[in-house]
């Protein structure tokens, strides 16, 4: 140990003046010579130690599936796959577990919510990446980031205090509905919109717009036809991973959506979620009923994880593809 | 042309409009809560245990909750998540598909909702190994939930660091660990401790996971294996059950001042690494 002190120190001194006056080629490893043995053993055992710590990922979402798939696959099969996911009754205490209307909950708050954040997210992000000056871009980047900080619980609170009663007073209806769920939601994923779109933006090579200025389009035209196709795989990407959070999110949906297991028929109808069925009964949900939750999650998990694939298989893939 | 000079005009403000709805969106729900909030926040409020299921009272016992679930998560997620982004940058070859399967299963990881984290923490640190509705059942959870940003922004900050500085170290006789702890890490440190500022935040938020495995008891936990009621799951009770809204706003408050002073650390923990570029 000692003379492991004693070396470093030696090292340390000599580092920086031997550095600025000679290049020395990569890979020529001294260490070995000189620890032939504790160098390499060291070596080699903090690098199964850091390997085994990367394998936690695969552990965990091995383990999570397993779990998750061992509670509820088995009450899918009893209940009849078709049954559990066309179903609309969801009575636990009856022994109905349809999903349906959770399933159609979901897919209406996620859609209205994409359909006001992705056109508004991804306007913000060229303004970003394009327009905005660099101080400007900045401090919006910033705020973006605030914004993506805040906790759901948060956002839900003032859904409820504030968008609710607001709906109900000037669209009619509770207040608690798909349109409260959906403002939310949409603010809720915003940052995720604004931040992938910008940085796809950003990564467009120069040339391509200078290209497009140099042969007389202006910055717009260039930003329509050349930028924004370029960028198109982030764009996707940034909606992908949205859509994949608000199907996703749970706090502030169940907060101001109502929560009937109906489907809904306006945009100010109560619905349920999938997410939010979840925590609504898994404080006093037991035997099939806990199954039924657990069910709710496997459908949940499948289609986040094929969201996630599909941008970490395909898009991100093809971005590398185009890249090099 | 002119034309076009005109619509391109209409454009910039449109653009413009759009950005400052985004502003407008986040101040307004910050001002509104710090105007409802902030009269209700006080010594007092942050110092007395909460009464009366919250009624009454401060909300002590959920801060001292959500600070000691954060610990337990950070010192589980901090040494993993940092050694597996080592790996993955330093020592795996740059064709590994186990890096690859590595990178993928965390960005999944990372996607997953935080309630079926929430369920897996359930069934399986409070079921199946018996720990129970506890600080360490969440805990755990949290931490894998954490795992992913803690990795990502260290891998992102160790990139970040030359590749001279290693191949100097190396032609100077370290070996590979050598160059890794006392040339890589220190540069990319900066980086690092954004990332765990960043969790931070996601752990003081979390409410969805914590409900399924920490509990929602009111009273201070005293050991890992007590029950818990974090600052978030208590807003969500309050609000939810209408058990007192003038403290539910406070607690919003406080959250959300958290929150904006994360935020602001994790920005000057980033200027750091920009200076030592």
């Amino acid at each position: 140990m000692e003379q492991q002190k004693e070396d470093d120190g030696y090292m340390n001194k000599k580092a920086e003046s031997i550095t600025r006056m000679i290049d020395i080629p990569y890979g020529l490893d001294h260490s070995k010579k000189r620890y032939p043995v504790r160098g390499f053993t060291r070596d080699k055992l903090v690098e199964m130690i850091l390997m085994l710590s990367a394998a936690i990922f695969i552990l965990a979402i091995i383990v999570i599936s397993i779990f998750i798939f061992a509670r509820g696959v088995p009450l899918i099969y009893k209940v009849g796959i078709s049954d559990f996911l066309l179903a609309t009754e969801w009575n636990p205490t009856k022994g109905m577990f349809g999903i349906a209307t959770m399933f159609v909950g979901t897919l209406a708050v996620t859609m209205v919510s994409l359909l006001w954040a992705v056109p508004l997210g991804v306007a913000t992000a060229i303004f970003m990446a394009e327009l905005a000056p660099a101080k400007i871009g900045r401090l919006l980047g910033r705020l973006v980031e605030l914004l993506a900080g805040i906790p759901s619980v948060v956002y839900g609170f003032f859904g409820l205090i504030v968008i609710v009663p607001f709906i109900r007073e000037n669209l009619g209806g509770s207040g608690l509905s798909v349109m409260a769920g959906a403002v939310i939601l949409g603010i809720m994923i915003l940052p995720t919109i604004i931040n992938i779109s910008r940085d796809a933006i950003v990564a467009v090579p120069l040339e391509y717009k200078e290209g497009s200025l140099a042969l007389g389009a202006t910055h717009y035209q260039s930003i329509a036809r050349v930028i924004l196709p370029a960028a198109r795989s982030g764009i996707i990407t940034a909606v992908i991973l949205g859509m994949g959070r608000a199907i996703g999110e749970t706090m502030a949906v169940v907060m101001v959506t109502g929560n009937s297991t109906i489907i809904p028929n306006s945009i100010i109808s109560p619905v349920r979620t999938m997410t939010s069925n979840i925590v609504l009964e898994m404080g006093y949900a037991s035997g099939d009923h806990q199954s039924a939750l657990f069910a709710t999650g496997v459908v949940l998990f499948i289609f986040t994880v094929i969201l996630n694939l599909i941008v970490n298989l395909s898009l991100k893939a093809g971005k590398n593809y185009a890249s090099n | 042309m002119r034309a076009t000079k005109n619509g391109d005009k209409i454009l910039t403000g449109l653009f413009w409009l759009m950005a400052l709805v985004i502003v407008g969106i986040l101040f307004s729900i910050i001002t509104y809560i710090a105007v409802r909030g902030l009269p209700g926040i006080s010594l007092d409020f942050i110092m007395q245990p909460p009464s009366r299921a919250g009624k009454e009272g401060g909300i002590s016992t959920t801060i001292v909750s959500t600070l000691y679930l954060t610990a337990v998560a950070l010192l589980l997620a901090v040494p993993l998540g940092v050694a597996a982004a080592v790996y993955l940058e330093e020592y795996s070859k740059a064709n590994s598909k186990f890096a690859w399967v590595v990178n993928l299963t965390a960005e999944t990881l990372s996607g997953v909702p935080s309630i079926i984290f929430g369920l897996f923490g359930f069934v399986f640190f409070v079921i199946f190994l018996g720990l129970g509705w506890s600080i360490i059942s969440g805990g755990l959870t949290l931490a894998i939930m954490i795992l992913p940003t803690i990795t990502r922004t260290a891998q992102e900050a160790i990139l970040s660091v030359p590749r001279e500085y290693r191949e100097n170290s190396l032609a100077l006789g370290a070996s590979k660990w050598q160059t890794v702890y006392r040339v890589v890490i220190p540069p990319a440190l900066p980086g690092i401790v954004t990332g765990i500022i960043l969790s931070i935040g996601r752990a003081i938020g979390e409410t969805a996971a914590i409900i399924l495995t920490a509990g929602s008891s009111l009273n201070m936990p005293l050991s890992l294996s007590d029950p818990a009621r974090t600052m978030s799951v208590h807003l969500y009770i309050l609000a939810m059950e209408g058990i007192s809204m003038e403290r539910a706003f406070a607690t919003a408050c406080l959250i959300i001042i958290l929150i904006i002073i994360i935020n602001y650390l994790a920005t000057l923990s980033l200027k750091g690494l920009a200076a030592t570029k």
